[in-house]
């Protein structure tokens, strides 16, 4: 059960973005920049660093909805699959990899990114700011795993409700509906 | 050196906020709204567990901004800063702020490790739920703004005198995104 009053048909994220709409409003118009504003990285390979840094914190509410979101972008649900077991191995080019390093680098620690790793995003192809977005985006992933789990948020009742989420990702992005979530309610 | 160039002499996060202000507009707009914007928690209060997660995440440029933003906004009281910042006790802190600050402790490691009963011992000693949200949240925060400060390796200044002004400026402005100018940058 959740630690403080949540919405009962808003699981996960959606019902504290709904709790405290003021702290929501940046951190909505945040992500939405990141994952899917003008980029040189794909708004595949943005999920993909989402994904794994959920998958890092084992924050299963993020990690499933990233997933979901990053395979229909990818069009396939191998990779998101493969960079969980082993970033080396994955069906990914050498720049993405080294970024994803990056990335879980910056999931355990921000000290823990090691300039030999940055070398290797540089040497193949990252510019500056891909370096900076991968970071952030790490960073902002531990900021939302530990606000779902912290207030220890539902899970959806159904593996449909991830399939819905994902759409709506893929489709809506990150920022509030403007008509909101009561048509969430099944009633 | 910074992973990435951002400007030379820029200490901490104003650097990278320099570097791409685009995403830095919501960072600061998002430390605006949890650390200055209305809750039941006082600025002082907020900035304390800001210090707090800083400090245990080893992030120094953080935990020394908000250190002597806390110390302002403290007053006379200021020396409970550096006992939080020292895991010492002091009657200088209430039951229900020991009892948050173990939940932004909790948090700052991994969400999940907040227990029901961290929740109940902070609601026994007047905690609502407001407190608990926006302490979930505010160390959420600081577990993403230190990994962004670390994770790119920008600027930390070593002499804990150059952090005074920046806590003065915290205290009296809040958090207002630098401009892009050639300046002895504080934060």
């Amino acid at each position: 059960m959740p630690h403080i009053p949540l919405e009962d048909h808003l699981p996960g994220i959606t019902g504290l973005l709904e709790y405290r709409k003021d702290s929501a409003q940046p951190i909505r118009e945040l992500t939405q920049l990141l994952l899917r504003g003008p980029s040189t990285l794909t708004e595949g390979e943005r999920e993909l660093i989402a994904t794994i840094v959920s998958h890092g914190n084992e924050c299963k509410f993020c990690t499933t909805a990233h997933t979901a979101a990053a395979d229909k972008l990818l069009g396939e649900c191998e990779t998101t699959q493969a960079i969980k077991k082993d970033i080396e191995s994955a069906p990914i080019n050498e720049k993405m990899k080294a970024l994803l390093v990056i990335a879980k680098q910056v999931q355990q620690s921000g000290k823990n990114v090691t300039a030999a790793s940055v070398v290797r995003a540089k040497d193949a192809g990252a510019t500056d700011i891909e370096i900076h977005d991968t970071v952030l985006i790490a960073a902002l992933f531990c900021l939302y795993n530990r606000y779902v789990d912290g207030l220890s948020t539902r899970l959806p009742n159904t593996s449909d409700y991830f399939n819905t989420l994902a759409e709506r990702l893929v489709t809506n992005g990150y920022t509030r509906l403007p008509q909101g979530y009561d048509h969430l309610k099944k009633n | 050196m910074a992973h990435i160039k951002v400007e030379e002499g820029v200490p901490g996060i104003r650097s990278l906020v320099l570097f791409r202000p685009e995403t830095g507009k919501h960072l600061y707009e998002l430390a605006q709204v949890l650390l200055r914007d209305a809750s039941p928690l006082t600025a002082a209060e907020r900035e304390l567990i800001a210090t707090h997660v800083s400090a245990r995440n080893h992030c120094i440029f953080c935990m020394s901004s908000h250190a002597a933003a806390a110390r302002e906004l403290f007053e006379e009281k200021r020396e409970v800063v550096d006992c939080v910042i020292e895991n010492k006790d002091t009657a200088l802190l209430s039951d229900k702020m020991k009892a948050l600050l173990t939940i932004a402790g909790k948090v700052q490691q991994s969400g999940k490790l907040v227990t029901d009963e961290d929740i109940a011992e902070a609601r026994k000693h007047g905690a609502e739920d407001r407190d608990i949200h926006d302490t979930v949240l505010i160390a959420a925060a600081f577990s993403m703004f230190n990994r962004y400060v670390d994770g790119l390796a920008s600027l930390t200044p070593t002499d804990p005198k150059e952090y005074e002004p920046m806590g003065k400026r915290l205290a009296t402005l809040g958090y207002v995104l630098p401009q892009q100018q050639k300046t002895n940058g504080t934060h």
